[in-house]
């Protein structure tokens, strides 16, 4: 075609297009991560930046004072996940295979209503179930009475045995709605005739759901167990908008976002230290990285995706 | 066919177990919502009573509007959202747009690079954001707010708008160029107006996280011109934990305007998350 060689021009309208998006998402998220990762390598001494190399590691990791808060918090951290797994993804699950049924009335109605939790904030959901909870209030206590249960109650936030999973369970109480919806979704695109194939073989009712639906699924289990690993590493308004940075009582329900706070700014007499504070960043990257890491190699290449 | 499904106990059953999850869901609300009404003695008397002429009281409402300042942190709030939507829109579908209509070298890498902030969450960096804000001068302005959420929301809002900009019909863009129009003309002109519905998915999904935020307000803005309504309800419940009136006001006028967000876009948002198979 005409045989002309031309210099390829540069095209300006695809920098223009890239260009404010990569300097916000690299100025803002992606330098300051690394910067946080480095920050982790240095102490401070009398006010000045002295690169320490892996000495915040050691102590975070070796020295009682720090060792016992990180792997308390990790612990704790560890447990959340766990009651989310077992509590808030099975309900989610069973609450989208129940709306899910084909001609359920009211379907939207409840899909709505149960959602409503998920777009409230920290702060409203931890003050409102402090408060429900409250021994001074007595709402708590007055229902169990009512069902004759009275004996079951404690105050749940203030004691170190319940507490941590008491505020994992109103995370779970707050959160059922996204796996409820990323379930129903993926519910909802299995087409008919599998199900009325399966029926003709006389898989019905709760064992289409165990033998059809579940297997089908099963991608979206593993995204929505991604989505909470994640969002459980990373957590901190709950516990601190209900129990203050200090986690109480006595840390029980202190997880790595509330430890990461209390250490970055400092609480009561104790300074605050970025460094530390890096370094307690960088581990919960790397837990995250690490449970990425495990869903896309260990879990994701091994579910095995129908395509309709 | 169908028998299992249609059975009438199974429906019954259904319906049951729905109506008591929602009933959960939305106890703790109606408790905060119907108390925020009520005199002190009723509170306490009453709690699940809804009010009547007796037990009416605005006390609760009185006392947060003269203590603290909530349309300024409401207005705060507002700014952030709307002003950080602004920017996720206009940057991540231009950034969609490139990746999506033109070939070039590294256009994969880039894409893969954009999309690594999907999952790692921005807080992991937040030691070193405080110091960038405190050397730019940033700290205690919405404008910290404002950058850190746009960085926040651009690789998820890149991510999705690059698929339904693929969809955008070839021919379309080619007929613009053959008329001459500029590739800016041809995004802002004919791109744009056709991908708005998943322009306002992207909107409703980052709203909320936005709205409710609690640690970057507490940590880059956190003084009294700049608290956001998630951070001065925090605060002021903080102050007045044995005021019950002030308190379950408070938190009633924090409720308020999510729900009003909600009603109006919940189809949307619903739709988004479960993208686009719940009509």
């Amino acid at each position: 075609m005409g045989g002309i060689m031309k210099f390829p021009k540069i095209k300006w309208h695809i920098i223009v297009f890239l260009a404010p998006a990569v300097l916000v998402y690299t100025a803002i998220m992606i330098f300051p991560l690394f910067n946080t990762l480095r920050l982790a390598l240095y102490v401070e001494v009398d006010q000045m930046r002295v690169f320490a190399g892996l000495e915040n590691f050691r102590r975070l990791f070796g020295d009682p004072i720090w060792a016992d808060q990180f792997w308390n918090s990790l612990g704790n951290n560890l447990w959340f996940f766990v009651v989310h797994m077992l509590v808030q993804n099975p309900i989610g699950i069973a609450l989208a295979a129940i709306l899910s049924h084909p001609r359920l009335r009211f379907a939207a109605l409840y899909r709505s209503a149960i959602f409503i939790p998920t777009i409230l904030s920290f702060v409203i959901v931890g003050f409102a179930w402090k408060l429900i909870l409250s021994p001074i209030w007595g709402i708590a206590p007055d229902m169990l009475d009512a069902v004759g249960l009275k004996s079951l109650y404690a105050p749940w936030l203030g004691k170190e045995e319940y507490a941590l999973t008491t505020l994992a369970l109103i995370s779970v109480w707050q959160f059922v709605g996204i796996p409820l919806m990323l379930i129903y979704a993926a519910l909802l695109s299995i087409p008919e005739e599998i199900l009325e194939a399966g029926e003709v073989d006389g898989i019905t009712g709760s064992s289409a759901f165990w033998k059809i639906k579940l297997p089908l699924i099963l991608p979206s289990i593993g995204i929505i167990s991604i989505l909470t690993f994640v969002g459980n590493f990373n957590a901190f308004d709950l516990i601190y908008t209900a129990q203050g940075a200090l986690a109480g009582p006595n840390f029980s329900t202190d997880i790595l976002g509330t430890f990461m706070y209390r250490t970055f700014f400092g609480f009561q007499l104790q300074l605050g230290d970025p460094h530390m504070g890096s370094a307690i960043a960088t581990a919960m990257f790397g837990i995250i990285l690490i449970g990425i890491c495990i869903y896309l190699f260990g879990i994701q290449t091994r579910l095995r995706r129908y395509q309709f | 066919m169908n028998k299992a499904r249609r059975n009438p106990l199974n429906t019954a059953l259904a319906h049951v177990v729905l109506i008591t999850y929602t009933v959960i869901a939305l106890f703790p609300v109606f408790v905060i919502l119907i108390n925020s009404f009520k005199t002190r003695k009723a509170i306490f008397r009453e709690p699940l009573a809804m009010p009547n002429a007796d037990s009416f009281s605005l006390i609760g409402y009185q006392t947060v509007l003269k203590q603290g300042d909530f349309f300024l942190y409401f207005q705060n709030s507002m700014i952030v959202t709307v002003a950080t939507l602004f920017f996720v829109l206009l940057f991540g579908a231009m950034a969609a747009f490139a990746l999506a209509e033109y070939r070039f070298k590294g256009n994969t890498l880039m894409g893969l690079y954009l999309a690594l902030g999907i999952m790692i969450p921005i807080r992991i960096g937040t030691v070193a954001i405080l110091d960038l804000m405190v050397s730019t001068g940033l700290v205690n302005t919405l404008m910290a707010l404002i950058l850190v959420y746009t960085a926040q929301g651009l690789p998820l809002a890149v991510f999705i708008l690059s698929e339904f900009m693929r969809q955008v019909s070839d021919d379309l863009k080619n007929a613009g160029r053959i008329d001459g129009l500029s590739e800016y003309t041809i995004f802002f002109r004919l791109v744009l107006p056709l991908v708005r519905p998943s322009l306002a998915t992207v909107a409703v999904f980052n709203m909320i996280p936005i709205w409710n935020d609690l640690w970057f307000p507490l940590i880059l803005a956190p003084a009294e011109a700049t608290k956001t309504l998630t951070l001065g309800s925090q605060v002021f419940i903080g102050q007045f934990v044995t005021d019950w009136n002030a308190v379950l006001s408070a938190l009633s006028m924090a409720i308020l305007p999510v729900m009003i967000l909600y009603m109006i876009f919940s189809r949307q948002l619903i739709r988004g998350i479960t993208s686009g198979a719940v009509k």
